[in-house]
């Protein structure tokens, strides 16, 4: 008699292998249908929105405060410390100063000539507070506490401290998911922008420690690159708005095939400390509009 | 009805707690793997349906937050839970070495998969860094967890299965 054939008087339970095999094939449905599509998760990102986010951003304000009046108390010593060095610094940086402000008038004239003098001040901006990290330790995303109710997109870019964290990967009415450009499986196409060579910058959990990330496929014929140089986001990317600083290359190196570098860059954010961060709320694939 | 909700309680928090405090609490940005912890302990405390339902659940709370596809995490934690659960024969609960040894080869077995199906299939071959660099603390980590976290886990299962029998000898 089959194991799953109901018998009089007796409640009705499904074998432990049936409901095993039933729940794979609804796995690997979900996964295959959710592999290029985003079906089901309207529904299911509401849901989750209204049961586990406000806990999330509970322990995380909890959290967060703890921490930082853990930190106060930490930084009283050595703020007393740092007082006297930095009263002596005041006196050399305002002869420094001086000269800054000659320097300042050079930029400004160089500024113009990059038309980057309103970089990213043009952008509709929104604040949100991390409040949730990956579960697991091989990627690098992150959830912030604002949603589809505040105006945030699929796709929209994320900064902070002016650099660029990455970009919005899910949405749901009152959270997101944010993929970090430091994520194994993120890459940016991105512009030394000195000499406006393109190159792409991609996360590497192997460099990840290191606090560096990769870039590769820069072709710099002219050999004007440097360590040191401004890496930002290019204006051929199709999600990243131009112009947003990525970070700065800390090592270069030609590839085997003696056309394309590739090294590692800086990135511009202090991943490890992020708490808050800025959603630009300008999609690049409207921009013209 | 009482004990879904006492699990689906745990599975919440195990949720909120690793995605939260416990990155404030990661050892060289490594955080413990909770999930598994819960998973694995159900599976051998209270066989193979309740392993793999329990498995099947905590995977998708992270398919939904932080999974790439629906499913995968769903479909790995559930088969870790059913496989633990084929050792509920020979679990005790006053006996910790059965339960920390699966729970350890439950945590390899994790990482071990998360490495093939997201990173090698991605031309990463450096299996050696990732397992000294990722997988081994993670075990290492979540072995000491599984210190404190067992015991409770057990207690509440206890705490459970007593309260179930006086209800059944009602009926009787």
């Amino acid at each position: 008699m089959s194991p799953i054939v109901k018998r009089k008087g007796e409640k009705f339970t499904l074998p432990s292998k049936y409901l095993l095999f039933i729940l794979t094939i609804i796995c690997a449905g979900a996964i295959i249908l959710t592999f290029n599509t985003n079906i089901f998760s309207g529904a299911l990102n509401t849901a989750v929105g209204y049961v586990i986010i406000p806990f999330e951003k509970g322990i995380s304000s909890v959290g967060g405060w703890l921490s930082n009046r853990s930190e106060e108390l930490v930084q009283i010593r050595s703020l007393l410390s740092e007082n006297e060095s930095l009263k002596a610094k005041i006196d050399d940086l305002t002869m420094e100063n001086t000269i800054l402000q000659q320097e300042r008038y050079e930029l400004s004239t160089l500024r113009e000539l990059y038309q980057l003098d309103s970089q990213y001040e043009g952008y509709e901006k929104v604040g949100a507070r991390i409040i949730a990290k990956d579960t697991g330790n091989w990627f690098h995303s992150f959830v912030i506490d604002k949603g589809e109710e505040d105006g945030i997109a699929i796709d929209m870019n994320v900064i902070a401290g002016g650099g660029l964290v990455g970009r919005i990967a899910d949405v749901g009415p009152n959270w997101s998911k944010v993929t970090s450009i430091i994520a194994d499986n993120s890459n940016v196409s991105g512009k030394v922008l000195a000499t406006s060579d393109y190159l792409v910058v991609s996360g590497d959990l192997e460099l990840y420690g290191s606090g560096v990330i990769k870039f590769e496929k820069l072709v710099d014929s002219a050999g004007k690159v440097v360590e040191g140089d401004k890496i930002v986001t290019s204006n051929i990317s199709p999600k990243y708005l131009p112009n947003i600083l990525i970070g700065y290359i800390s090592s270069l190196e030609v590839d085997a095939n003696n056309i394309t570098k590739s090294g590692q860059l800086t990135p511009a954010v202090d991943f490890e400390h992020l708490e808050e961060v800025l959603v630009i709320r300008q999609l690049k694939q409207s921009m013209e509009e | 009805m009482k004990r879904k909700i006492v699990v689906t309680l745990l599975v919440f928090i195990c949720f909120l707690l690793q995605s939260t405090v416990f990155h404030a609490l990661a050892f060289g940005n490594i955080v413990p793997n909770l999930m598994i912890v819960l998973t694995a302990s159900f599976g051998f405390m209270r066989g193979e349906k309740s392993g793999l339902l329990i498995g099947f659940f905590s995977g998708f709370f992270i398919d939904i937050f932080f999974g790439e596809v629906l499913g995968f995490y769903a479909l790995l934690y559930m088969y870790i839970g059913y496989t633990n659960g084929k050792f509920n024969r020979i679990f005790y609960p006053e006996d910790i070495k059965l339960p920390m040894v699966l729970i350890t080869v439950s945590d390899l077995f994790y990482g071990i998969i998360c490495y093939i199906l997201l990173f090698l299939m991605r031309a990463k071959f450096n299996i050696g860094y990732y397992f000294v660099h990722i997988i081994l603390p993670e075990i290492v980590y979540t072995t000491f967890i599984t210190i404190f976290l067992y015991p409770v886990i057990l207690k509440i299962n206890q705490r459970l299965e007593s309260s179930e029998q006086r209800s059944a000898k009602k009926f009787v």
